[in-house]
C-alpha cells in the first residue's frame, strides 16, 4: 500500500508523512518512504512551486522503494492535487480537503473548474472530508485562536489515515505529547485533531473500508528507522568509535547535506567535534586540519560544496592525510535542482582534481546501507592515509526504511595506531611507505622526536622534504596511483544475484540499488531471467568486477545521470553497456527499469 | 608539558633557508626561533602553518610540526588543528596577500570565533612569489607589472581589519626591531585566543623601503608611535609630539600645546575596540607617525575551551556516548 500525503508547504506533510510512517514501523510493517520538498522555503501558499510531499509504502513482506504510484493520495489543496493526480494507481484513493477548493485556490493551482465536480476524478475513490471546518471544530474548546488554528489539520488527516489503516494511535499520541508537551495549548488541539480524524473514520459512513496491511516477516533483530543522512551520521560516530579516535566534522549548511551536521551536533557526549565553518572551503581545511593533529576527519557537503573543497582534498591527497568527504548528491550542475536527487557527480568524485589525484570513492547503497558503508570508507581513508569521497544522494538522505541495528560489540577494528617512535635509525622519515599498502606513517603533534613538516609542494621519497626534480615527481605519483589501486585487495568481491541461464546484468551503484532490486523481481515474477549486482566501491572498482562483466551478453546500466558508471566502465573495461538514463530529480520508477530489462532480453 | 630549555638551533629544520638574500623574512625567522628557544613550548606542541606565497614557506624551516598548505586557506587548517587539540601551540605565517585577498573570508572567521591561534602576517605590501604584483595592502596609484597606470584599488588596513573582525589580541611589529618582534610574540603567545601580529616586512627586490618611513635612520625617530599599556601616547626624538582622540578620530598634536594630561592613554585592555580602531587610522599605511605595539588585548572566551565546555557538559547529562542507545534513540522495535 503507497500512501502520498501532499499539500502545501505549509501543511505539515512532512510531519503527518513521518508520522504514519513511525506508527507502521512499529506495527511491524517493513517500508519505505520518498519525501519531495520545494526548492523555496516558503513557496506562495496553493501554488504548484509550493506542494510539499510524502510518499510512503507499507507492506507485509520486504519492500525496496516507496512504489511507483501512491495508491492513496491525501490532498490538502487544489495544487496538491494537480501536481500529484497523475502519478495516481488508476483506481486510487483520494482523500480530499474540500475546503480548499474555493475557486480563488482552485484557479490558483490552475484549474479551470472546480476539479471536485467537473469530472476530473472520475474514476477514483474520493473520500470528501472538510478538514479546515473539522480541525476549527476539533480545536475549539483549546480556546487557540487565528492562524494557529488551522495548523493542526495535518494532524486530522494523520488521524484519518491511521483509522483506514488500523495503526495504533499510542505511538503518534506519546509523540505529540513529547513534542508540544511546552505548550499545552498546542499538545490539546493537535490531540483532538488527531482524534477527531480518526473518530471521523469510526462514525462516519464514507469511509467504508479499513485496510489491513500485516506486519512484515523479516529477520529477527532489533529494527529502527532510518534515514540515509541519520545512518551517515551514526556511521561516522561508530567509525570513531571503531577507530579509537575522537570525530571531527567540519561542515558549511547546504541541501541536503545539513542534517549530518545536525545529527552530529547533537552528540558531544561521544567527543564529537562538530564545527560549522565560514565556507565549504573551510570546513574542509578544518577537516584537514583536524586529521592532521590525529583525529577521524569528516566534512560533509553537496555537490557545489565538493566543487570548491577540491583543492583541500588535493592537498589531503598530497600531504597523505586520511580524511573522508561525504557528498550528498543533488540535481545539478550549479545550483540546480537542490532539493531534487540526481547521481551526477560520480565523474566529479572520481576524477574531479588538478594533476594526477586518484583516491577512493564509495557510494551508499540505501538508507539501512549508509551505516556499514560509512564505516567502511572510514577504515579506507585511515589504512591507506588518504582522502575517501562518500556519496550519497538527496533519495537517500531523506528517504527512510526500517535498519535491522547490527550487533555493535563487533564493530569492525579500524584503528591505525600512530608512529611514536623514528622508523629508521637515522631518525624518522614520514614518507617512508608501508610495503604492503604504500601507507605512510600518521605522526600526529605532541610526538617528541617525529616533528615534520607536510605540505602541498612534492615531496622526496621517504624523507618527504620538497623536491622538484621529475624522476622523483614521477615516482611519488606512480606511488600515490598505486597505493589508490592497490585497495582493490582489500575490499569484497561484487556479489551477483543471477537466475541460471541470465544474460542480461543490471548493475547499478548509489541510490538505483532499490528500483534495481524491484525490476528485477517484477522481471522473474513474469518468468524472465534476469542478473543484478550493486557497486559500492567505485574506485577502485572490485577484482570480480571484470570478470562478472564478461560474463553477460548484456549489460544495462541504470543511473540518474548521464550515463557516468557506464563511461567509467567502457574507460576501464572497453565495456560495451547499455546505459538507462534519467535527469529529472527523481527516483527511477521499478517499472522504467523492468521495461528496459525486458526489452533486452526479448532483443 | 614538559618545559625544556632550549636554542634556536634546536628550532632550526635541516631545510635549506630559500628566500632572496636580504629579505626580511631571515630577520623574521631569526626572532620567531629566539623566541621559542626561550618560550619554554616543548618543540612537539609547536604548530607552524601557512599558507602560499614568500612568506608561507616559513614552516619548511623550523624544526617543528608543520604544513605548508594552499593559498589563503592556513587559518581554517590551523583552526582545525587547534580546536582539535587545544594543548597545541599553533601558529599561523601568512602574508598580506595570503591572509587578506584569497584567504580573507578566513581571517576575519578565526578572529571572531577566537580560536586559540598565533597569526604572524608579513606584510610586504607586494606580490612576491608572483614576482611583482599589487598585493591588498598596497598603496593606492602604485606602479606594478600588473597595475603600470598605478593600482586603482584602496589598500586594507590590517590592524583595522582585525580589530574589525572582533580580534582580541591585535599588534604590529616591524622585521627589522628584532627585541619589539620577540615582545610581540611573546605578548601574543601570553595571550590566550587568537592573536593577530602585523609585521611589516621588506621585500627587497620587489618593494624595497616601503617601510622607510619605520626605517630609515632618520625617520624611524620621527614616525614610529610606540604604544605602551597605561602610558600616553606620544612620539618623536623628545616625545614632543602626542596623539589625543576625540570624536572617534586621533589627531597628533604638540604635546607642549596641549598639555601631557590631555594626551591619550593607551588601554590595550579597553572594553571597547573604538580607541584602537582609532589609533589604527592614524595612517592608512608606514608613510608618516605609525603606531607599533599591542592595540589591543581583551580577555574573551576561546572557542575550542567553548567547545570542550560542551563536551564536558553533554557527557555529565547523559553519560559518555554509548553506540547502542544511539541508535536506537529514534526508537525501534524488535522482531522475533
Ligand atoms: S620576493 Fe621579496 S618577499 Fe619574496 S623572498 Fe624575495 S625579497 Fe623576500
Amino acid at each position: 500500500m503507497r500512501i502520498r500525503f501532499a499539500g502545501d508547504s505549509g501543511d505539515g506533510m512532512q510531519l503527518a508523512g513521518a508520522r504514519f510512517t513511525e506508527a507502521s514501523a512499529i506495527f511491524g510493517n517493513d517500508l519505505s518512504t520518498f519525501p519531495s520538498y520545494p526548492a523555496e522555503i516558503r513557496a506562495p501558499a496553493d501554488t504548484l512551486g509550493g506542494v510539499s510531499s510524502y510518499q510512503v509504502h507499507i507492506a507485509d513482506r520486504d519492500i525496496l522503494t516507496p512504489g511507483d504510484h501512491p495508491d492513496v493520495l491525501v490532498a490538502m489543496n487544489p495544487a496538491a492535487l494537480m501536481a500529484n493526480l497523475g502519478d495516481l494507481q488508476a483506481t486510487g484513493t483520494i482523500i480530499v480537503n474540500t475546503d480548499a477548493f474555493t475557486e480563488r485556490r482552485w484557479t490558483k493551482a490552475g484549474y479551470t473548474s472546480n476539479p471536485l465536480e467537473d469530472g476530473t476524478l472520475d474514476g477514483y475513490t474520493v473520500l470528501p472530508v472538510p478538514m479546515e471546518e473539522l480541525t476549527k471544530k476539533a480545536v475549539e474548546e483549546t480556546g487557540l485562536k487565528g492562524r494557529g488554528v488551522l495548523r493542526s489539520k495535518n494532524f486530522l488527516a494523520l488521524g484519518v489515515l491511521a483509522w483506514m489503516y488500523n495503526r495504533p494511535i499510542e505511538p503518534t499520541l506519546g509523540w505529540i505529547e513529547r513534542k508540544f508537551g511546552k505548550d499545552p495549548q498546542v499538545l490539546a488541539a493537535n490531540v483532538n485533531a488527531f482524534k477527531a480524524g480518526y473518530n471521523l473514520g469510526v462514525t462516519t459512513e464514507i469511509f467504508r473500508h479499513t485496510y489491513e496491511v500485516k506486519p512484515a516477516h523479516m529477520e529477527p533483530g532489533t529494527y529502527t528507522n532510518v534515514t540515509g543522512n541519520l545512518a551517515v551520521a551514526w556511521g561516522i560516530v561508530a567509525a570513531g568509535v571503531a577507530a579509537k579516535l575522537p570525530v571531527f566534522y567540519a561542515s558549511y549548511p547546504i541541501t541536503p547535506a545539513s542534517d549530518i551536521l545536525h545529527e552530529l551536533s547533537k552528540h558531544r557526549n561521544f567527543g564529537v567535534r562538530t564545527f560549522q565553518a565560514e565556507d565549504e572551503i573551510a570546513a574542509a581545511g578544518a577537516a584537514l586540519g583536524a586529521a592532521f593533529a590525529g583525529h577521524l576527519g569528516v566534512t560533509g557537503t553537496s555537490g557545489p560544496g565538493v566543487a570548491l573543497k577540491s583543492e583541500t582534498i588535493s592537498l589531503a591527497l598530497m600531504t597523505e592525510l586520511p580524511m573522508l568527504i561525504v557528498d550528498v548528491q543533488r540535481g545539478g550542475p550549479s545550483t540546480g535542482l537542490p532539493t531534487k536527487t540526481e547521481q551526477s557527480d560520480l565523474l566529479m568524485a572520481v576524477y574531479g582534481r588538478h594533476g594526477e589525484s586518484p583516491l577512493p570513492v564509495l557510494a551508499v547503497g540505501s538508507p539501512s546501507d549508509a551505516f556499514e558503508t560509512t564505516i567502511e570508507a572510514a577504515r579506507i581513508a585511515l589504512k591507506y592515509m588518504t582522502p575517501v569521497l562518500l556519496l550519497s544522494d538527496g533519495y537517500i538522505a531523506n528517504g527512510a526504511e526500517p535498519w535491522q541495528v547490527p550487533d555493535l560489540d563487533a564493530l569492525p577494528d579500524i584503528s591505525v595506531p600512530f608512529q611514536t617512535e623514528p622508523n629508521t635509525p637515522e631518525g624518522f622519515l614520514p614518507y617512508l611507505r608501508d610495503p604492503d599498502t604504500h601507507s605512510r606513517p600518521w605522526a600526529v603533534p605532541g610526538t617528541p622526536g617525529l616533528e615534520h613538516r607536510v605540505g602541498g609542494l612534492e615531496k622526496e621519497d621517504g624523507t618527504g622534504g620538497v623536491k622538484y626534480d621529475g624522476e622523483n615527481h614521477e615516482l611519488m605519483v606512480a606511488y600515490r596511483e598505486r597505493k589508490i589501486a592497490g585497495i582493490a585487495d582489500d575490499i569484497a568481491d561484487v556479489e551477483v544475484d543471477a537466475d541460471d541461464g541470465a544474460t542480461v546484468l543490471v548493475l547499478g551503484w548509489g541510490s538505483t540499488s532499490s528500483a534495481i532490486h524491484a525490476a528485477v523481481r517484477m522481471v522473474r515474477t513474469g518468468g524472465g531471467k534476469v542478473a543484478r549486482a550493486h557497486l559500492r566501491h567505485l574506485n577502485p572498482f572490485p577484482r570480480n568486477l571484470g570478470e562478472v562483466l564478461a560474463s553477460y551478453d548484456k549489460v544495462l546500466i541504470p543511473e540518474l545521470n548521464r550515463g557516468q558508471l557506464w563511461r567509467l566502465l567502457r574507460a576501464e573495461y572497453l565495456l560495451d553497456g547499455i546505459r538507462l538514463s534519467k535527469v529529472q530529480g527523481q527516483p527511477f520508477k521499478a517499472a522504467e527499469i523492468r521495461d528496459k530489462i525486458m526489452e533486452l532480453i526479448a532483443s | 608539558m614538559t618545559t625544556q630549555t632550549t636554542t634556536r638551533q634546536d628550532w632550526q629544520s635541516p631545510q635549506e633557508v630559500r628566500w632572496c638574500p636580504g629579505c626580511g623574512d631571515y630577520t623574521i625567522l631569526a626572532s620567531v626561533q629566539n623566541y621559542m628557544a626561550e618560550s619554554g613550548i616543548p618543540r612537539e606542541h609547536a604548530v607552524f602553518i601557512s599558507g602560499i606565497g614568500c612568506s608561507s614557506r616559513f614552516p619548511y624551516y623550523m624544526n617543528t610540526y608543520g604544513m605548508h598548505s594552499i593559498h589563503g586557506r592556513a587559518p581554517a587548517i590551523a583552526s582545525g588543528i587547534a580546536v582539535a587539540r587545544p594543548e597545541l601551540s599553533v601558529w599561523v605565517v601568512t602574508g598580506d596577500g595570503d591572509a587578506l585577498s584569497i584567504g580573507g573570508n578566513h581571517i576575519i572567521h578565526a578572529m571572531r570565533r577566537n580560536v586559540n591561534l598565533k597569526v604572524l602576517l608579513f606584510n610586504n605590501q607586494i606580490y612576491g612569489l608572483t614576482k611583482g604584483q599589487y598585493s591588498p595592502t598596497s598603496e593606492k596609484g602604485k606602479q606594478t607589472k600588473s597595475s603600470p597606470m598605478g593600482s586603482i584599488d584602496l589598500p586594507f588596513n590590517p590592524v583595522s581589519l582585525a580589530l574589525g573582525a572582533e580580534a582580541s589580541f591585535v599588534a604590529r611589529t616591524i622585521d627589522m626591531d628584532r627585541d619589539h618582534t620577540i615582545a610581540m610574540l611573546e605578548a601574543a603567545y601570553d595571550h590566550r585566543g587568537a592573536a593577530f601580529v602585523e609585521i611589516y616586512q621588506n621585500c627587497n627586490v620587489f618593494n624595497d623601503k616601503a617601510f622607510q618611513a619605520l626605517t630609515g635612520k632618520q625617520e624611524r625617530t620621527e614616525n614610529r608611535v610606540h604604544l605602551e599599556h597605561g602610558k600616553p601616547v606620544t612620539f618623536g626624538p623628545d616625545d614632543e609630539h602626542g596623539v589625543m582622540i576625540h570624536d572617534g578620530t586621533a589627531h597628533i598634536v604638540d604635546v607642549a600645546e596641549v598639555g601631557i594630561a590631555n594626551i591619550h592613554v593607551h588601554d590595550a585592555g579597553a572594553e571597547s575596540p573604538a580607541a584602537a580602531f582609532a589609533l589604527s587610522r592614524l595612517s592608512h599605511g608606514p608613510y608618516g607617525p605609525t603606531p607599533i605595539g599591542v592595540f589591543r588585548s581583551v580577555e574573551r572566551p576561546v572557542y575550542e575551551d567553548d567547545l570542550d565546555r560542551q563536551i564536558a557538559a553533554a557527557t555529565d547529562a547523559k553519560g559518555p556516548g554509548d553506540l547502542k542507545q544511539l541508535v536506537t534513540s529514534t526508537g525501534s522495535w524488535v522482531v522475533e
